[in-house]
């Protein structure tokens, strides 16, 4: 496994610290009504493990974390594909009488 | 344009559009929009990392097979489940989630080690220890929302010394392996004290306290996405990671702030587990018990009504019933706003979901701030499978464990009907003072029960 460098390590540390802030007012701002479907929304965005998996798996390095990896693609897609769509199910119940559905795009 | 560069800028694109997700997710109108960024921002993930040319991924048959069986579980998972079983199905994602990091920690482990440099060792370790820990706990938050286990608190003495022991194994074998990344016994005594802390983390949970706890184990899945992101040197991974891990740990201060509690009262307290000590206290007291026909009598005049949902009625699956109920008074010209406490149910959100589901506009949802002033001008209040959330010892009673509790204030309404199966006391095993109120009125039941029965009478009464 190759070394990173000391400015990739600050680097990524930098970038860790400000989107956790980033994300600390955001999610400070999302109406409660929709606290489900953000978690469910976050849990399948927690599904980006799967580029760690898809490297794992591609590379085929043993037959053992090949195996290992496959079983990770398998659990991170479970939570994509079915992460998003539970929120889109979820969200198309959130309804106001004036207003009909909640629309995606305006 | 290289396709190491192409790689970045579409990595780029995804982490934005991960951003967006989120803000956009903030306000019900734009939320959708907000769920497509997502998806396209995971989409992006997957195909910049299969970019031919950079990583050189073969194994392509591997990849596609574990994806489809993946869709296979996922996409019936999401059409066919009730909506009264979102907090299971999100402790099992969570779980998902969970696993698929601590797997990716040990292949990655296993293919390098012992060549492995310091700071992406102890990134390694800490995505395992959190994955692991997420992965049981979440299994077990799982198995309880489900009841195949009880929702009781497992309580048993020493146990905080035995979860705190077991932590303490795992951070130290994390340690001992980013010092000594070529000793391959610390792995697995890593991997099973994160195993096991994750049980021991859950086992002392209760059924009321489980919207904290998802809460608390969506932070850490986050944080294993992130910790892997500084394994693979990829701030996509940080960037998404990172936001789970602060859109958890939000939500679960909020979860502690509505209960007046601490995380550690929380996790290490094993509330509920105090029946018998808390009802032995003084005399027997007794309750006004009312008929269906009794409460539509009072219902008849009534030009304001306040719901109180609880977990109660999500179990009875009342949410039909009671919007029901709602369109026929509202017919008859009478407000109707539903109360929601940001701990009722077993997960953030959970009433709002279950009335959006039957149809219940979302303008008549009102949060505790907002709905609390309006009581003192309401009619009646309904408490529908409510309890603790509605017990006025919040406010009164120093010596109560609910004292400083920010509750909804029912009982300041001109009265109040309480629907229950039985008298019962709520999660936290305390007796409620608002059942014995004067302007209190019990009407025992199923929840679904009473509400279709009270629908029926006035239809009759309309006709």
């Amino acid at each position: 496994m190759h070394e990173l460098s000391q400015s990739d390590i600050v680097e990524n540390l930098f970038v860790f610290v400000l989107a956790s802030f980033l994300g600390l007012e955001l999610i400070r701002g999302v109406s409660r009504l929709l606290h489900t479907p953000l978690m469910s929304l976050t849990n399948a965005i927690s599904s980006i493990a799967i580029v760690g998996s898809l490297l794992i798996t591609g590379r085929g390095m043993s037959h053992t974390t090949t195996l290992l990896g496959a079983l990770a693609i398998t659990c991170s897609s479970i939570n994509a594909i079915g992460g998003f769509m539970i929120t889109e199910r979820i969200l198309r119940m959130f309804k106001r009488k004036d207003e009909g559905t909640a629309r995606g795009g305006h | 344009m290289s396709a190491l560069n192409a790689q970045h800028y579409v990595y780029l694109v995804g982490a934005a559009l991960f951003v967006l997700s989120i803000k956009w997710m903030g306000q019900v109108r734009t939320s959708r929009k907000g769920n497509w960024a997502g998806s396209l921002a995971m989409v992006l993930a997957v195909a910049g990392t299969l970019l031919p040319g950079h990583y050189g991924l073969s194994a392509y048959g591997w990849i596609v097979g574990a994806v489809l069986i993946g869709a296979v579980i996922g996409i019936p998972m999401a059409l066919i489940m009730p909506m009264t079983a979102v907090p299971q199905r999100t402790a099992l994602s969570h779980a998902f989630g969970g696993l698929a990091a601590g797997l990716v920690g040990t292949a990655e482990y296993l293919e390098f080690a012992p060549n492995i440099p310091r700071f992406v060792m102890g990134a390694l370790a800490a995505e395992m220890l959190l994955g692991y820990l997420t992965f049981t706990g979440s299994l077990l938050a799982f198995a309880k929302l489900q009841e195949i286990v009880s929702t009781k608190p497992i309580i048993y003495p020493g146990r905080n010394a035995v979860s705190m022991g077991t932590l303490i194994v795992a951070i130290v074998s994390a340690i001992y392996m980013t010092i000594n990344p070529g000793h391959e016994v610390a792995l697995y005594v890593l991997m099973a004290a994160s195993l096991g802390f994750g049980l021991f983390l859950v086992m002392p949970i209760g059924g009321a306290d489980m919207p904290t706890v998802i809460a608390i184990l969506n932070s850490y899945a986050g944080l294993s996405a992130a910790a892997m992101g500084f394994v693979l040197n990829n701030k996509l991974l940080i960037i998404a990671g990172a936001l789970d891990g602060s859109s958890g740990l939000i939500l679960s201060i909020i979860m502690c702030k509505a209960m007046n509690r601490s995380f550690a009262n929380v996790l290490f307290g094993g509330m509920g587990q105090t029946i018998a000590k808390a009802g032995d206290a003084g005399p027997a007291r007794e309750v006004k018990a009312y008929t269906v026909e009794d409460a539509v009598t009072m219902l008849e005049d009534a030009r304001l009504v306040i719901v109180v949902p609880g977990y109660g009625m999500a179990v009875a699956q009342a949410q039909h019933a009671v919007k029901e109920l709602a369109t026929v008074l509202m017919a008859r010209g009478c407000d109707v706003k539903f109360a929601i406490h940001p701990v009722a149910g077993r997960m953030p959100g959970h009433m709002n979901v279950l009335l959006a589901e039957a149809d219940v506009s979302y303008d008549q949802l009102l949060e505790l701030e907002h709905v609390n002033p309006l009581f003192p001008e309401a009619d009646m209040a309904i408490v529908l499978g409510a309890n603790d959330v509605v017990n006025p010892a919040a406010r009164t009673k120093v010596d109560s464990p609910l004292y400083g509790m920010p509750i909804l204030d029912v009982d300041k309404a001109r009265s109040v009907m309480v629907i229950k199966r039985s008298m019962n006391t709520g999660f936290a095993g305390i007796d409620n003072d608002l059942f014995y109120l004067d302007n209190t009125m019990m009407v025992f039941g199923d929840a679904k029960k009473v509400m279709t029965e009270i629908v029926a009478d006035f239809k009759r009464i309309n006709a």
